[in-house]
């Protein structure tokens, strides 16, 4: 707790800072991130922007695929194939995020490019993509261990009482399993968004605002690994650094209380 | 738990405090390791490691510098790292580098800044290295001139057609924002205004080939040491009527190529010691062949 809350205090304290050369309004409004021009603009949408897009692509891929995994293991799956995919899923979250991003650079953007037929690979869906393997073994494991700790009786009584196995999971074990499903899911997406490495080498990181997820994009967490190296200690452009933490820490706050709000609440009509 | 944090949170701010009392400047040298190791170079202290840091056009030429500076005075220690020139400026003024390696000059801005930590940064010319335009190995262009260069990477002209190439959009591939070449282009070919914001940033001179390798309508600068076979280095033409010039040693040399520039390195103050032997090595004969070695153009 201590630990968090002086985290929260050195990233605000420069943070803040930034505020005496920069207006509010610029820097969460502003539609240019132009940190070392002559003429200095630090506005923080397109980075948002970026962030969100790649983040949301990660989520529309990895959610459907990581749930159904997880059931189909728990549920589906005989003992040898379960150890069997348990195991690639341990060995995805193994792989350095930074080999991932090598990959991707030289092959999935190359798949990517002819894929849509565009003039380049390396788009926010590249990211998704890698991002979503990335989030893939954390919502596999949690959501597969809420369906695994359900009592027995549940499985049981609902086949007893002549539902089909599809039946059994669709109506009673995701439901009943729904707050640690969700948590999982919660805890990949805090895992998307906070991705650096591998979203700098395939994104593109052109700072300009987009929603069409087949255009390069420029993530918060890329700009400030790329950019703080060159930064003076307290300058400018090394405050805005610590403007644009402060705000993806909020985002990922949020992320994380809502998640806390959801799986409350599931419990509460669970009782 | 909770002791654990609290022991934590001690050592936290103990180090903090720590860092913020021991405002070391390269520039005081405090010897009290008592061990200065003598040699032929009467007496200088190579017990200090010295780090080198900045621009990656530079850093294949600073670890070739490093390796043979090592194997002449084996005692002594440097560390040569690139990450881009802004990199390197920034770590010399925060007093985390000794020499700054940079393919841009610094601005007044930088001066400053290291004025304020008390310490003047001194340059040296040590080379003179020419960007080469890239594009796909398929791209049919011949020749772009200055003008074009400009009107393509602010976003002007945004389709290869409109240069008599073909119909594909022009998908731009730059350095990013911390990297010499990405300042140095921005201001000789762009004039200082700004690249189109559709350009894509990449990490480094390497990612860019890679890039172009693989995009047809990509179009790129890199260092003249990174250019290879894989993809297509085009002539630049000053203006419309003038010959299209390939970068090379003697267009370089000579001053026919228009897009080259000097590269540069800095001190935290007048060198001395280590520093001093080694940036006289890397002005002597021994230094200036490696600079020519690794394809950049030496200054003696």
């Amino acid at each position: 707790m201590v630990i968090v809350l002086l985290i929260f205090f050195f990233l605000f304290r420069s943070g803040i800072a930034l505020f005496k050369d920069i207006s509010l309004k610029d820097f969460l409004f502003g539609k240019n991130w132009f940190p070392v021009s002559s003429n200095p603009q630090y506005g923080i949408l397109p980075l948002v922007a970026g962030s969100l897009l790649v983040t949301a692509g990660a989520i529309i891929i990895s959610v459907p695929i990581g749930v159904g995994c997880a059931i189909y293991i728990s549920q589906v799956a005989g003992p040898k194939t379960r150890t069997g995919l348990k195991i690639i899923i341990e060995f995805l979250s193994a792989i350095p995020s930074v080999v991932l991003g090598f990959l991707g650079m030289v092959v999935l953007s190359m798949l990517v490019k002819n894929a849509f037929s565009l003039s380049t690979g390396f788009t926010a869906l590249t990211g998704s993509i890698l991002v979503s393997l990335m989030a893939l073994p954390t919502i596999v494991s949690i959501a597969d261990d809420a369906i695994n700790a359900l009592p027995k009786e549940y499985n049981e009584a609902s086949l007893a009482l002549g539902a089909t196995k599809w039946e059994t999971i669709r109506y009673v074990l995701v439901p009943a399993a729904s707050s640690g499903i969700i948590a999982g899911i919660m805890l990949g997406i805090g895992r998307a968004i906070g991705e650096t490495m591998t979203v700098m080498m395939v994104t593109g990181n052109a700072a300009k605002i987009t929603g069409n997820i087949l255009s390069p994009a420029r993530t918060m967490t890329a700009t400030i690994a790329a950019e703080m190296g060159d930064t003076v200690r307290n300058g400018t452009h090394y405050n805005a650094l610590f403007a644009v933490g402060i705000v993806l820490l909020l985002m990922s706050t949020a992320i994380n209380i809502i998640a806390d709000y959801v799986v409350s609440r599931s419990k509460k009509e669970a009782q | 738990m909770k002791k654990i944090a609290l022991l934590l949170a001690l050592v936290m701010a103990a180090s903090v405090a720590l860092i913020g009392c021991g405002k070391d400047t390269p520039t005081n040298k405090d010897n009290n390791s008592g061990s200065v190791e003598q040699n032929e170079n009467n007496g200088v202290d190579f017990s200090k490691l010295v780090e080198i840091k900045g621009s990656d056009t530079m850093v294949n030429l600073g670890q070739l510098w490093a390796e043979q500076f090592m194997d002449k005075n084996p005692e002594a220690q440097l560390a040569v790292t690139g990450g881009g020139s802004g990199t390197g400026i920034a770590a010399i003024i925060n007093g985390t580098a000794d020499i700054a390696q940079s393919s841009r000059q610094i601005k007044d801005k930088e001066m400053e800044e290291a004025k304020a930590n008390s310490f003047e940064l001194k340059e040296f010319v040590v080379g003179r290295d020419g960007i080469a335009i890239a594009v796909n190995k398929d791209n049919p262009i011949e020749a772009l001139t200055l003008e074009q260069l400009k009107d393509i990477f602010t976003g002007k002209i945004t389709n290869w057609k409109e240069i008599d190439g073909n119909d594909e959009k022009i998908v731009i591939m730059s350095r990013e924002s911390n990297s010499g070449t990405y300042v140095f282009f921005k201001e000789f070919v762009l004039k200082d205004e700004e690249y189109a914001t559709s350009a894509l940033l990449m990490p480094s001179n390497q990612a860019i080939v890679e890039g172009l390798k693989q995009d047809t309508s990509g179009i790129g600068y890199i260092g003249l040491a990174y250019a290879n076979d894989e993809i297509k280095v085009i002539p630049v033409k000053k203006d419309d009527n003038s010959e299209g010039v390939m970068p090379s040693l003697e267009t370089i040399n000579a001053g026919d190529y228009p897009v080259s520039r000097p590269l540069f390195l800095y001190t935290a103050g007048d060198p001395d010691g280590v520093v001093k032997l080694y940036m006289d090595f890397i002005m002597g004969q021994e230094g200036q062949g490696i600079v020519e070695e690794i394809g950049f153009i030496p200054v003696k």
